[in-house]
């Protein structure tokens, strides 16, 4: 028997997810960097994420009096299931044997996961706050999940899989093929991955005012390593997310089944180079943009419904 | 396989509750008996019923005619593969209720515990009935007895007359539906052979048009007794009206006979649907759905925004069916067993986790005395055993992995995807905004369901009374774990659950999922619906590798620092006095969804003037189909009605004139 066979898909699922992980809190860093350059602010140091998560997780937690124990598990399962989605996610090569356990319908089953467990929490504590934040989190998650679904249904029709490998697989070796279903389906996409991130048009990630806050209305009574922890969880749902985009619609300098281990370090320097550019692209439009009001994100994510159907009907009717 | 003979065990287990439910005549009056020794009794009948079904799935089917009934009309019964299925999720789930229903009933709440268990068992007993029945006279039998010992179990509080008035609009919608299935039998039967067995209407040539009209007489019929939209308004009055074990079996087993009707009539009877049979099952079906979803998020009582929930679910089902029909119609069978597959799995998934939400209900109206969503708030901390198993039928019911919800959630989009093969050009247009209306009505479900249970068991009590509530005992815990259980369990073996239903699909369709290329649909750690290359899930896997992760992170945690908590009051914003009642109130956590869908809902909002000394702010959401179609179908009656009095004099002349003038009309008719 061959073990090589075996052990190199366990190898680079293991690299891929390591690497996932330990990015992450780099890719929120130049994200905030570049949105201080261009807001002409000086910015902090790349590495800020690494040194708050490694500050907060010396810190003494402290805990309302009326949290539950699921108020206390959830930050641990914020993060399983993140990782687990990086596991699923082809970011350095398209060779995962785990990824045979979600295909992207589940993917988005995970992330809904997550947020109703986020907004489970932000309501234990009985604030005000937190629950107001779980009743907007979960308006924007109903809002962006059909069209990110209309998304993923365009990819899946192109390719005939619902595998994010396989669609990256197939994308790859297509050779630069334009579709126009596609363009439609990515402008959809960064629309919902800005929603879904709690970033600028829909939520604003930097704010203190508890008035205006989504995502971290719902996380306000964290401290300590449980807000390490979700903070961490939540850079690496930015990633995620990232590389799903790259897998749906940029899926080249990626490693496929047929390479070994090595070419990991080859698909190394074009990922960092599309994360750069995907960190420089998201600073740029949360720049240019002012936070829409709660009862205007209904517009913005029906719009990114409404290309991602389009995307669908271009595909079905022309083929394209 | 030499199969026992299986009919016979379920019609035993059939007249054992019959004579549980007589049993509890020996002393109605005494809780002591009827809870302790009869419904645990009846819990144990349907597990050997669960049993008796998960043997069917696999054995031949098995007939039986039993000579008792009216002269020269027998019952003819027979377990195939389809009763089969439904009998085990009947069973199944109603190990669990009956169960919690041992513990539920107290002293001194409307009917007597003897006569309560009598309509409880022979309710258990005529679905049963339903299921097996062969032919048309006893399934309309069975399906009146079903309706009937429903009826008296929602109103088992008949002293309150909203509850009386909820009673006469399931029994009204009852009736309409029983009105259509007798014509639908009727039509059936004009095929040439003037029988009513089942037998004779499969072998029955129906031109299509006669078909067509059957079919549409079935969905009337079956749809009222389903929910289905707009035959739907019984639902959210009897639901809240009936005792909360009585409400998890109406919604968690009864709504299902309904979908069976119609599985029974429209692949089995009519073995010949055409395609665009389902376009208006697909249609109400994803309708209904977002409907019964919508209402939902802006109901403020626990059970009626259960009730429409089910409403929901159930549009779901009818939805997964009309796919299933379009792809049966136009050849491509292998689709069609994966949407049939899809809805039967959603069915078995509705029975556990709604049924285990409406006894959690019951357990906190038993604690609480509340029922309004505004009242209650952190019952987790005072109900634990409530509170976790609720949380689990939550996230299942919400369609989140790895639990079952969506498992048959994913099954049934899997299924969408084919849809671009359907050669129908305008038809295969629409149908992706199918799809997106089905992912949003399931991310709606996630939105009502974290409302549900945030609201009742999450944050702070919003009455001070709340701090005293008590959990449940251990025959209610016993069958809480056991629908909690089931929740999980059909989740995390998908393969497995599969296998069984695909016999449905064999049955049904002539042709399983299994064959379609993969081996038996991957094994019980991957689910390969179809081929390893499209499509493939495994809730193993993803619940491992989550809990090692879960517990690498714990672990390392606690590694880099030891870990003290310290208790705190929460953030306040530097303004001291948070109480309960500053929490988001259920109307409050509908109020996004209101504003979003708000073409959707009739509301009447009251806004207090600037000057009120004691400003009120009132808003109430109703259903449009109450004002827009059935007060101007009830006006339209009451009218005919008057027309058709005038013709009632009252003078025995003019009955006589009548007479004289019907007999003369006869003769005409008869001369020529």
């Amino acid at each position: 028997m061959n073990y090589s066979a075996l052990l190199t898909p366990l190898l680079t699922q293991f690299l891929a997810v390591a690497v996932s992980v330990l990015l992450a809190p780099l890719m929120s860093g130049w994200v905030a960097q570049c949105r201080a350059w261009l807001s002409n602010r000086s910015a902090p140091p790349i590495w800020q994420p690494y040194a708050r998560i490694a500050k907060l997780l010396r810190k003494d937690a402290v805990l309302a009096h009326e949290a539950t124990a699921l108020f206390r598990f959830v930050p641990y399962l914020l993060m399983g299931i993140m990782v687990v989605a990086a596991a699923i996610i082809p970011s350095l090569s398209t060779d995962l044997p785990f990824a045979q356990a979600a295909d992207v319908i589940a993917l988005v089953g995970l992330f809904a996961l997550a947020r109703v467990f986020t907004a489970l929490a932000g309501m234990d504590i009985g604030t005000a706050f937190g629950s107001m934040g779980a009743r907007r989190d979960m308006m924007v998650g109903f809002l962006a999940e059909p069209a990110l679904l209309m998304v993923v249904f365009t990819s899946s029709l192109i390719s005939g899989s619902t595998l994010l490998p396989t669609i990256a697989e197939y994308l790859q070796s297509q050779h630069l093929a334009l579709h126009a279903s596609l363009a439609f389906a990515a402008v959809a996409f960064i629309m919902v991955l800005l929603a879904e991130n709690a970033r600028i048009p829909v939520d604003n990630p930097t704010t203190h005012l508890e008035l205006t806050m989504i995502h971290e209305a719902m996380v306000l009574e964290y401290s300590a390593r449980h807000l390490a922890l979700v903070e961490w969880a939540s850079s690496l749902k930015l990633f995620n997310y990232v590389c799903i985009g790259f897998a749906l619609f940029l899926p080249w300098g990626m490693a496929n089944h047929a390479d070994g281990v090595m070419w990991l370090l080859a698909a190394l320097p074009p990922l960092l180079l599309k994360l750069a550019a995907a960190g420089f692209g998201i600073a740029l439009i949360e720049t240019l943009s002012a936070k829409l009001r709660i009862f205007r994100d209904p517009e913005f994510l029906g719009t990114a419904f409404l290309l991602a159907v389009l995307g669908l009907l271009v595909r079905l009717m022309l083929s394209h | 396989m030499n199969a026992p003979d299986l009919l016979p065990i379920a019609l035993g287990v059939v007249a054992a509750w019959v004579c549980m439910g007589l049993a509890g005549f020996i002393s109605p009056r005494s809780t002591r008996w009827v809870a302790r020794v009869i419904f645990p009794l009846g819990a144990l009948g349907s597990l050997v019923m669960a049993a008796v079904g998960l043997l069917a799935l696999f054995a031949a089917p098995q007939s039986l005619v039993l000579p008792i009934g009216l002269p020269g009309l027998p019952l003819h019964l027979r377990l195939d593969a389809l009763s089969g299925f439904f009998l085990f999720l009947l069973g199944s789930s109603t190990v669990g209720i009956s169960t919690f229903a041992s513990g539920y009933f107290r002293e001194g709440e409307g009917t007597a515990p003897g006569l309560l268990g009598m309509q409880y068992h022979v309710f258990l007993a005529a679905m049963c009935m339903v299921m097996l029945a062969a032919d048309a006279y006893s399934f309309m039998l069975s399906w009146e007895v079903m309706a009937m010992a429903s009826y008296f179990l929602v109103i088992s509080q008949h002293r309150m007359a909203e509850i009386r008035s909820a009673g006469y609009v399931y029994l009204l919608l009852a009736h309409l539906g029983a009105i259509a299935l007798l014509l639908c039998f009727g039509v059936m039967m004009q095929g040439g052979i003037a029988s009513l067995t089942f037998e004779a209407m499969r072998h029955a040539h129906l031109s299509p048009a006669w078909a067509s009209v059957a079919f549409g007489l079935a969905v009337i019929g079956f749809g009222a007794k389903a929910g289905l939209v707009p035959l739907h308004i019984w639902l959210p009055e009897a639901h809240p009206a009936a005792p909360s074990p009585v409400s998890a079996l109406m919604s968690g087993v009864m709504l299902k006979t309904a979908l069976y009707g119609l599985l029974r009539v429209s692949f089995d009877l009519l073995h010949a649907p055409l395609w665009w049979w389902g376009v208006p099952l697909l249609a109400l079906g994803l309708f209904g759905a977002l409907f019964g979803v919508l209402f939902a998020a802006v109901q403020t009582d626990m059970k009626r925004l259960l009730a429409y929930s089910s409403i929901e679910n159930i549009g779901i089902a009818f939805a997964a069916l009309g796919l299933a029909l379009v792809f049966h119609g136009v050849g491509l069978a292998v689709f069609a067993a994966l949407a049939l597959a899809a809805m039967l799995y959603h069915l078995l998934n509705h029975a556990f986790f709604k049924s285990l939400l409406f006894l959690t209900t019951g357990s906190v109206l038993h604690a609480t005395h509340q029922r309004s969503l505004g009242k209650l708030g952190g019952l987790l901390r005072t109900m634990p055993w409530v509170g976790w198993t609720a949380l689990i039928g939550t996230l299942a019911i919400a369609g989140l992995p790895p639990l079952n919800g969506f498992v048959a959630e994913w099954l049934l989009l899997q299924s969408f995807l084919f849809t671009p093969q359907i050669p129908e050009p305008f038809f295969n247009l629409l149908i992706p905004l199918g799809a997106a209306m089905l992912v949003l009505t399931a991310a709606l479900a996630a939105y009502v369901m974290v409302k549900f249970y945030g609201v009742i068991f999450l944050g702070r009590a919003r009455e001070p009374q709340l701090e005293q509530a008590h959990d449940v005992g251990w025959l209610e815990r016993i069958g809480l774990l056991w629908l909690a259980a089931g929740c999980v369990l059909l989740g995390l073996i998908p393969t497995w659950v599969l296998q069984a239903i695909d016999r449905v699909n064999l049955m049904l369709l002539g042709k399983p999922l299994a064959q379609a290329g993969h081996s038996q649909m991957g094994n019980w750690f991957w689910l390969v619906p179809l081929s390893p290359d499209r499509a493939s899930y495994s809730p193993v896997a993803i619940l491992l590798v989550g809990l090692l992760v879960v517990g690498l992170t714990g672990l390392l945690t606690h590694r880099v620092y030891a870990g003290r908590v310290r208790r705190a009051a929460p953030w306040d914003c530097g303004a001291p006095g948070l109480t309960g009642r500053m929490q988001d109130s259920a109307e409050g956590f509908g109020q996004p969804i209101r504003r979003v869908f708000s073409p959707f809902f009739l509301m009447r909002v009251e806004l207090p003037r600037p000057d009120d000394a004691e400003p009120r702010y009132r808003v109430s959401v109703e259903d449009r189909f109450w004002p827009q179609f059935y007060t101007p179908a009830a006006q339209a009656v009451l009218w005919l009605a008057r027309q058709v009095g005038k013709i009632q004099q009252g003078r025995i002349s003019v009955y006589l004139l009548y007479s004289f003038l019907t007999l003369l009309v006869l003769l005409m008719v008869v001369v020529r």
